[in-house]
């Protein structure tokens, strides 16, 4: 409990008991305050489920206002309907900022090839956009990020099952194409595009924020990721993304965006990258060294002449976006995700 | 230059085909990516026949989303043909000619489409939604255990592609970047 300061008026007094909650023992009296808060006797124990703040009034009579982080409760099932809309969404509407970085790199263009391939693009999401289609016929792996508050309780079965039955619906309902197979030697289509590539993180709060970013593997196949020793440097960070662009070429569908993660572990490095994708293209890492950095590889990126398609022109990336951490004293692990011009992803919090 | 062709792809309309031509396509093709490519290819291992006549044909790496109700076919851009490699030159010496996919070909396939009379064509990768317009037709004839690997018939009219391999082994790939480059020093 935080002591925040001390209140005037005395509101509703409570006779019931609360000490599930832990709250002292001298208490005699409650007063609610706020209206976000609802209340559900159990057994008349208090069940609360809300971030509250009341006043509490001791035997003493003193008087404070205290603030409780009581769990919020939300049923998994919400999480499944969200990531079932969120699926289908994301297919077939491409972010804001995706779009108009299409646009302005269509205005920059000189070649007839180039042009209309970009032209080509643009009519593309304005027909998915319009008669609700997938962008693009690789609606990928689902990679679902959970970011849940810490004072969320989850109920009402398996989150993870949860996870995989949004998936699964969205997939079907909304005619998106199951390309999951359920091993990676044996293959095997798993049906119903599920598993989901799910990460979650525990972040303060009472709030759950869905991220569902479909990713399709013409683009995931051409990624990569090296372990560099520290003395490579800078330098050798900018080749191996050049390097990296260069050896992907036509095929993950250019223009593409360029996810860079550098830090970490082997697998931070990784998921770095994958969350630079989700990063809008209109932003800039905040600290000005990797600003600085994500515009003059983008520069480079963009005289490298592959082009729209991989046919040659000015426009082989839409952007690149830089993650960082902190990472070992014998260590400088990098990186790339390399996404398309379909670069897909919907966000919801709820 | 910008053409509007009819299929079959015989080898004599092969030969007018140039890397970096603008093609609109119209007539019969068949659909097929990674696995039904490798069940293809174990068939002919076997002297078994193909669920098409491969005869200059043209086959579409596709793997499309599946049809709402009254559409002819759901999202339908082109996969990554490198992943193809490996059976390409299988299906040319079995009759198949026209090839429709985006990205990269191994030096193997370039050598067999110079030797078959293949040609390699560009669909827009990622512009599903606006190629699906061009599909008329569409009919599973084999593979159905694949899902959306599972053998199509499609007939498109003018479907927009561009060649980017041509019979001579001219690719577009490499003579567009040149030519942007030289333009932009």
């Amino acid at each position: 409990m935080t002591h925040t300061k001390t209140v005037g008026t005395m509101g509703l007094a409570w006779s019931i008991s609360v000490h599930s909650y832990g709250i002292p023992k001298n208490l005699v009296a409650l007063a609610m305050r706020g209206s976000n808060y609802y209340i559900k006797t159990k057994n008349e124990n208090l069940t609360i489920s809300a971030h509250i703040e009341y006043s509490i009034y001791y035997k003493n009579l003193k008087r404070t206002t205290e603030k409780e982080n009581f769990m919020r409760e939300i049923e998994v099932a919400k999480i499944t309907d969200t990531l079932e809309r969120l699926c289908i969404e994301a297919n077939e509407h491409l972010p804001q900022d995706v779009k108009s970085a299409i646009l302005q790199c269509r205005a920059l263009e000189d070649g007839e090839i180039a042009k209309n391939v970009l032209d080509n693009m643009i009519e593309n999401y304005e027909i998915a956009d319009r008669e609700h289609v997938p962008v693009c016929q690789d609606t990928g792996m689902a990679c679902v990020f959970l970011e849940i508050g810490q004072d969320v309780h989850l109920t009402g079965g398996d989150l993870r099952e949860a996870v995989d039955e949004g998936v699964r619906r969205g997939y079907e309902k909304g005619y998106l194409r199951k390309s999951v197979v359920k091993d990676p030697v044996r293959r095997g289509n798993t049906g119903d595009n599920t598993p989901a590539m799910l990460y979650t993180e525990i972040v303060p709060g009472e709030q759950i924020r869905i991220t569902v970013a479909p990713k399709g593997f013409g683009s995931e196949n051409m990624s990569a990721i090296r372990m560099f020793k520290p003395s490579a440097g800078l330098e050798g960070i900018k080749d191996f993304i050049i390097e990296t662009v260069e050896n992907a070429g036509p095929n993950p569908c250019p223009p593409m965006v360029v996810g860079v993660g550098i830090g970490g572990t082997f697998d931070k490095a990784a998921l770095l990258a994958k969350k630079a994708l989700l990063r809008p293209l209109d932003s800039s890492h905040p600290d000005p060294f990797y600003a600085e950095l994500e515009q003059e590889m983008l520069q480079k990126i963009n005289k490298l002449g592959i082009g729209p398609q991989g046919f040659g022109g000015r426009t082989t990336a839409l952007g690149l976006n830089i993650e960082t951490m902190p990472t070992h004293i014998a260590g400088m692990p990098c990186a790339i995700n390399i996404s398309c011009h379909v670069t897909r992803h919907q966000t919801e919090v709820i | 230059m910008e053409k509007h062709i009819t299929l079959p792809l015989t080898e004599e309309l092969a030969k007018t085909l140039h890397a970096g031509d603008t093609v609109y396509l119209t007539g019969t093709i068949y659909t097929s990516r990674d696995a039904g490519h490798k069940r293809m290819c174990e068939a002919l291992a076997k002297g078994e026949t193909l669920p098409f006549d491969p005869t200059d044909a043209t086959i579409y790496y596709v793997g499309p989303t599946p049809a709402k109700p009254g559409q002819v076919i759901g999202s339908a851009g082109p996969t990554t043909s490198g992943r193809m490699d490996a059976y390409a030159p299988t299906m040319m010496s079995a009759g198949a000619r026209g090839m429709i996919g985006k990205g990269a070909r191994l030096l193997e396939v370039v050598e067999a489409m110079k030797k078959y009379h293949g040609v390699y064509f560009g669909a827009i990768g990622g512009a599903g939604a606006l190629l699906a317009r061009c599909i008329k037709k569409a009919e599973l004839i084999a593979y159905e255990d694949l899902g959306a690997e599972a053998l199509r018939k499609l007939y498109v009219e003018d479907m927009p592609l561009v060649v980017i391999i041509d019979c001579e082994g001219k690719n577009l790939y490499e003579e567009g970047r040149a030519a942007y480059l030289a333009s932009h020093k």
